[in-house]
């Protein structure tokens, strides 16, 4: 080995270093961080829910820009893993699009105090979109029973009377429907299968679950292979997170009397007046989701996605950190942020102030 | 994987037949001797952890009620065996596309090409093998279904009357028949890498004998290269279908999926393979769906097994009058 080598291989690592150090570039320095002066530090691991991927980047870049000696890893590996993990104890919080399940809140949370359990924080609300592509047809309308016939393949032609019914002069073409699902598990069908069989019962006659019950159409994975599957099939439709819609028209949907709009004020709204579920903690904010409820805006179609943290860390430092995070989540300032960036409706404030107080009690 | 070769008999069985006067025992040896014992026993350790862990876990799959079972299935056995039919029928045709092509493809190499460009050749199928999963299923589902939807269309509506090709045609060429054409694509390189090792140990002088007599290169192939190839094809080919049985991810992100057995070739709704579908499904399982699809994994498990054995079978039996040995 000569010298020059031995000078390539320093060059190398030093270039290595710098790289691998401007990884903290997102973490600015806090500088004048304006209200409360505590700043936590610390490394929190979370894993879940894909859908709240990127609000969960979001945030942990907001976070850590305020916080220069924290770190935050979210790992979006699904919401049944997230929460596997988190009871395994090998997170610190779990992202999930279900609440805990009664058969996994009696376990043992191996990272929570003794006798202690998780919480669910609901912190993202996402709409869920009705997204179609048939080529010059817009402002669709429809009513939850003729989704649930569109999607359960006893509706499959778009000029259908009971399309057409609905949709006084539209130009529906004489074609077949194309139907696109989901062919992974996922809390996103899990939603639209609750709200077709609240809303369309006598059609949708498929128990809720986080499979797509029936044989039909087009499967395709995540939601990024869902919006580019409709997008490549003429005629076809799907229901979608609304941030992955893109490009895709979005029909309205049959509220009450009137159609309504997606709009991120009316999934909020109906959160915001949905019951907590029965029979938990008194800081488990579940929601059980009234998906008849209506309003003017009222759109019931939607997804609600979990913090699920510890009611009492076994570690009091971790629970410091926690709180941190999570408070800066339900904050009106980190809410606003993954709105912009995800996509995602911001909570009510009745429900952030619930939320808040929730956090507040995390040992 | 165990794939299909000839291993020898195990160490002690090597040693030379007549006694030594004396025996000579060198550390170094003892070092050797002793580490490919434990390499060759560390092999079998893990292979009985993974069944193992395959087994305890998969347990409760089999005594699930259909509340448990995802899906419409009533039970476990009914919610595997599309699976299984699936993952059957995407590897046979992937090998129908692919051994065609591996043969092909070898026999330029071995027997037509000039030297230079058959050495370059070889590189490129070999680079193949090298790509990962994930960028063939995003060609797949990209660009490969997309390419071939007009042709499916054209299939369906002129030779729909053959069951193969009934049904509604998918819209996005997401079907059974692209997964089976990317996983054609990644089994390729395996199949001609060992077709091509067979036909060049095509001996040399049955070879001229052939010529000799008058025949035509491709008569002198049929009479000469091939018949001595045949168990070399066969293992190529089971090495193939080892790899299309276990491919996952090309498969979860080009299929169309849904829980049927339907041979249709065009349809959207096709058998998923039972890797695909551990895949796509256990982010999102908890308690028993997890179990589930653990027994779902030791399914396949089995048929690999079986597969590999069967195809070992296969080698030996050919292997008695090819004249490979």
């Amino acid at each position: 080995m000569n010298i020059s080598r031995i000078g390539g291989v320093a060059a190398i690592a030093i270039v290595g270093a710098i790289a691998l150090s401007s990884c903290a570039a997102n973490e600015a320095p806090a500088g004048d961080s304006s209200s409360d002066a505590k700043t936590y530090s610390g490394t929190l691991n979370g894993i879940g829910s894909s859908a709240q991927g990127q609000a969960e980047i979001t945030w942990g870049t907001g976070f850590q820009t305020a916080n220069p000696d924290a770190t935050v890893n979210y790992d979006p590996q699904g919401s049944g893993a997230g929460r596997t993990s988190f009871i395994s104890g090998a997170a610190d919080f779990a992202g999930s699009d279900a609440a805990l399940k009664d058969e996994e809140l009696s376990q043992t949370f191996a990272g929570c105090a003794a006798d202690t359990k998780g919480i669910d924080l609901p912190v993202y609300i996402s709409p869920i979109a009705i997204a179609y592509n048939v080529d010059g047809l817009k402002d669709l309308k429809l009513d939850a029973a003729t989704i649930a016939g569109i999607f359960k393949g006893t509706i499959t032609k778009w000029n259908d009377d009971a399309i057409a019914s609905q949709n006084d002069g539209a130009d529906l073409p004489d074609a077949d429907i194309r139907v696109v699902h989901r062919s992974d598990d996922s809390g996103t069908t899990q939603n639209f299968t609750e709200y077709l069989a609240a809303n369309a019962a006598d059609v949708w006659d498929a128990a809720p679950s986080q499979t797509y019950p029936y044989t039909i159409g087009d499967a395709a994975k995540g939601t990024s292979g869902v919006a580019d599957t409709t997008s490549q099939t003429a005629n076809s439709i799907t229901y979608i997170d609304e941030s992955g819609a893109g490009d895709l028209s979005i029909a309205q949907l049959k509220v009450g009397d009137n159609y309504v709009k997606l709009t991120a004020e009316g999934a909020s709204e109906v959160v915001a007046n949905s019951p907590i579920a029965d029979g938990r903690e008194d800081n488990d904010l579940a929601i059980a989701i009234d998906r008849t409820y209506t309003s003017e805006k009222a759109y019931p179609l939607l997804l609600v996605s979990y913090m699920i943290v510890c009611q009492e860390y076994a570690d009091a430092d971790k629970a410091e950190l926690v709180k941190g995070y999570a408070s800066y989540v339900a904050s009106e300032e980190g809410q606003k942020a993954a709105a912009e960036q995800a996509g995602s409706a911001p909570l009510s404030s009745d429900l952030a102030k619930k939320v808040a107080d929730a956090i507040a009690s995390i040992k | 994987m165990s794939a299909p070769t000839e291993a020898p008999p195990s160490a002690p069985d090597r040693a030379p037949a007549a006694e030594p006067a004396k025996r000579v025992v060198r550390i170094g040896d003892r070092i050797f001797s002793g580490s490919t014992v434990f390499a060759g026993s560390l092999i079998l350790v893990v292979l009985a952890a993974v069944a193992i862990f395959l087994i305890v876990q998969s347990g409760p799959a089999f005594t699930a009620n259909a509340d448990e079972v995802p899906g419409p299935s009533e039970d476990f056995w009914s919610y595997v065996g599309p699976l299984v039919f699936g993952t059957v029928w995407a590897a046979f045709l992937a090998l129908v596309l692919a051994t065609p092509m591996a043969i092909g493809i070898a026999l330029f190499i071995s027997h037509y090409a000039p030297r230079k460009l058959a050495q370059g050749l070889g590189y490129v199928i070999d680079l193949l093998a090298a790509v990962p999963s994930v960028v063939f299923g995003l060609w797949g589902v990209l660009t490969l279904a997309r390419f071939v939807q007009p042709f499916y269309q054209w299939l369906g509506d002129n030779l729909g009357w053959i069951p193969l090709f009934s049904g509604i045609v998918s819209g996005s060429g997401k079907t059974i028949l692209t997964g089976a054409i990317v996983l054609a694509v990644m089994v390729l390189p395996i199949m001609t890498a060992v077709c091509r090792e067979v036909f060049l140990q095509a001996p040399r002088l049955h070879e001229e004998a052939a010529l000799a007599l008058g025949a035509t290169r491709s008569e002198m192939i049929r009479m000469a290269v091939l018949p001595f190839a045949r168990s070399g094809i066969v293992s190529a080919i089971m090495l193939g279908l080892g790899r299309a049985l276990g491919e996952t991810l090309a498969i979860a992100m080009v299929l169309s999926p849904a829980l049927v057995i339907s041979p249709q070739l065009l349809t959207s709704q096709n058998p998923n393979t039972i890797a695909a579908n551990i895949a796509l499904q256990f982010a999102e399982a908890t308690g028993k769906g997890v179990n589930i699809l653990i027994a779902t994994g030791l399914i396949l498990f089995i048929i690999t097994f079986v597969v590999n054995f069967v195809a070992r079978a296969i080698v030996a039996r050919r292997a008695a009058f090819s004249g490979a040995n």
